[in-house]
């Protein structure tokens, strides 16, 4: 060994990792996720498309007979599909998930000193940035379709901000399931199971009051309802603001506190 | 950094006692009611090459899983650079590098970016991180390929940056877990040439192979094991004493000449040379060598007396061979394992040559 060899200075005794390090390693595995998507554009196909797709289809398709005309249904879907852009962009994740962390770079990164949360927590990162991509073209296309904003622009960072807590939390859940599940069709099978109820039954795309009882007593405790009343709250001055906001803030913490815990087992079982 | 130079096993040195990197007792890893890993010591010296040598399905892959904690072993002891691989992984990760059959880097990133990565992951600085990438691609042929996703590069490229990405942390302990399966001959050839590198350099390494002749190449000692249990294990010379070395394989013209060849060769007095025999269903005459000089008489010899020869091969020991001069039973590999063995055979224009 050469002379000039500098040891490193010595380790934390019980090896634990330090937060310094950890923000370091999560941002490195970061990095590379932004990197893989820098090289396979095609994987933001939907974050971008979808909403432009979805926003025209309903406005123009449904606009008229829901809500008695574009213009009006516009200021009601808007805000109703920020809830949504969360959810989908969550389950493409879960179908993704199971792909990469079955790549044999896991394994070097099973076998580095490095907290195995953060290979999940970079992954998070990544998919919310790629939630706020999908909101602001979302945006985007609802001003130009004529989405009137009346309150004001901070009060619509607020919602955005809400949509994309409550879209990471579902994050947790899919990264779960996705690393449970053998297959993406199976994660997908899955989610749509879930997810067609939860988007329809829902106030995302029309009032509740026309519905029957029972179902809207469903829509009253799903979340994505009460998402969207908050978004349409801080965008269209309509109705209260707090209730929907904390109820909101509540179901994301909770899914959180079960489910990544779940995952982050899950990926460290994973063989 | 000199690229050429692989500085510190200083992590390693910090926590070193004796003068074992490795050591293994009684590991066993079910997987319901397989026994892949069956009760299973062993030992790798510090600065020397283990080549743990068995078949498919002998529990060498579960072994090395077991110790870079990715697996739970279900009972016995194992210690790597004096950390246990259950009570202390997070310190065990330290002095680890790990390359694998299926190559371990992101296939998305560049072969620069995915060496940053690793560095950062192990806590160097920016500069120095990038610095080690370019040092590392240079040792090992990729800067070419620096910019290129790693998706797009040769087996032998990606093998070669997968150990880039093993070597970065200047690990105290180096699995390579068949590190060559799946490789042209010359591909191989270029991942061994790495390794040996790396021995001369300090590294401490415990190698995994189904090729006896791999083995030999690299370690110094070897563990035999089948069915998840050591069934060998000695100095890499000794075991070949025990199995025998090259085989001289002549092909004559004539069937007729095998046993006049027997006898001429029988009867030279050459050096050390005895025991020829005839494989009469192949056509051949069969002379154990030990040396490249003695290879060289024969030839010699036969050709004096004016044999007509239609082919000259040399054949090394097959893993069933081992197995069977090892243990007096043949091994569980199925017949297309057997074929790949076959390939290792000393080809013809390598002995011309």
């Amino acid at each position: 060994m050469s002379a000039t060899t500098v040891k490193p200075a010595a380790l934390p005794a019980e090896g634990r990792i330090g937060l310094r390090a950890n923000l370091r390693h999560i941002s490195a595995l970061v990095r590379r996720n932004a990197l893989q998507i820098k090289q396979d554009p095609e994987s933001m196909f939907d974050a971008v498309m979808m909403p432009i797709i979805f926003t025209l289809l309903f406005v123009y398709v449904f606009g008229g007979a829901v809500a008695g005309g574009q213009q009006a249904y516009v200021n009601y879907f808007v805000p109703g599909m920020m809830a949504m852009g969360g959810l989908n962009i969550a389950m493409s994740v879960g179908t993704g998930v199971n792909d990469d962390f079955n790549k044999g770079v896991m394994d070097r990164f099973r076998t580095m000193p490095i907290a195995r949360s953060s290979v999940l927590i970079a992954k998070l990162i990544v998919e919310t940035g790629r939630m706020l991509v999908s909101t602001v073209i979302l945006l985007t296309v609802g001003f130009i379709l004529g989405f009137d904003l009346k309150t004001d622009p901070l009060q619509l960072l607020a919602a955005v901000g809400l949509a994309l807590v409550f879209g990471s939390s579902l994050t947790w859940i899919f990264m779960w399931l996705g690393l449970s599940l053998k297959t993406p069709q199976a994660v997908q099978g899955m989610g749509f199971l879930v997810i067609m109820p939860l988007q329809f039954g829902s106030s995302i795309f029309a009032k509740p009051d026309s519905m029957p009882g029972w179902l809207q007593t469903f829509t009253d405790y799903n979340p994505l309802s009460r998402l969207a009343d908050a978004a349409r709250a801080l965008t269209q001055g309509e109705g209260a603001i707090a209730a929907p906001t904390l109820t909101v803030l509540l179901w994301a913490l909770g899914i959180t506190v079960v489910t990544a815990p779940l995952a982050v087992r899950k990926f460290r079982d994973k063989t | 950094m000199d690229p050429g130079k692989l500085e510190g096993m200083t992590r390693f040195e910090q926590n070193l006692t004796g003068g074992n990197a490795v050591e293994v007792r009684g590991l066993v890893k079910h997987f319901g009611a397989t026994k892949a890993v069956d009760g299973v010591d062993l030992d790798v010296r510090e600065g020397t090459v283990l080549g743990v040598l068995g078949p498919n399905g002998a529990g060498k892959t579960t072994l090395v899983r077991c110790l870079s904690t990715l697996l739970r072993p279900d009972a016995g002891t194992a210690t790597v650079a004096g950390y246990d691989v259950v009570r202390q992984p997070r310190q065990l990760r330290r002095t680890i590098g790990l390359t694998g059959q299926y190559a371990s880097v992101d296939e998305k990133l560049s072969g620069w970016e995915n060496l940053y990565m690793i560095g950062r992951l192990l806590d160097l600085s920016r500069k120095e991180a990038r610095s080690r990438a370019d040092a590392m691609l240079e040792r090992f042929s990729l800067t070419e390929a620096a910019k290129r996703a790693a998706g797009t590069y040769s087996g032998g490229m990606r093998r070669r940056l997968d150990l880039a990405a093993s070597m970065i942390g200047h690990p105290a302990v180096l699995y390579l877990d068949e590190p060559t399966t799946g490789l042209d001959p010359r591909t191989r050839n270029e991942v061994w040439d790495e390794v040996k590198r790396m021995v001369q350099e300090g590294s401490t390494v415990l190698l995994t192979t189904q090729y006896m002749e791999e083995a030999e190449q690299l370690a110094s000692e070897l563990t035999v094991i089948d069915r998840g249990k050591v069934i060998a294990e000695g100095r890499v010379n000794e075991l070949k004493a025990k199995v025998g070395g090259r085989t001289l394989q002549i092909r004559p013209v004539d069937t007729a000449d095998l046993d006049p060849m027997i006898a001429a060769v029988t009867e030279s007095g050459l050096d050390g040379i005895g025991g020829a025999t005839a494989d009469r269903e192949e056509g051949l005459v069969n002379v154990p060598i030990v040396s490249d000089e003695q290879l060289t008489a024969v030839i010699g010899l036969l050709g004096r007396h004016g044999f007509a020869i239609a082919g000259i091969d040399t054949h090394l020991p097959s893993l069933d061979e081992v197995f069977l001069a090892l243990t007096g039973q043949k091994t569980s590999t199925p017949q297309d394992e057997q074929d790949q063995q076959d390939q290792q055979d000393t080809s013809l224009e390598e002995v011309a040559a």
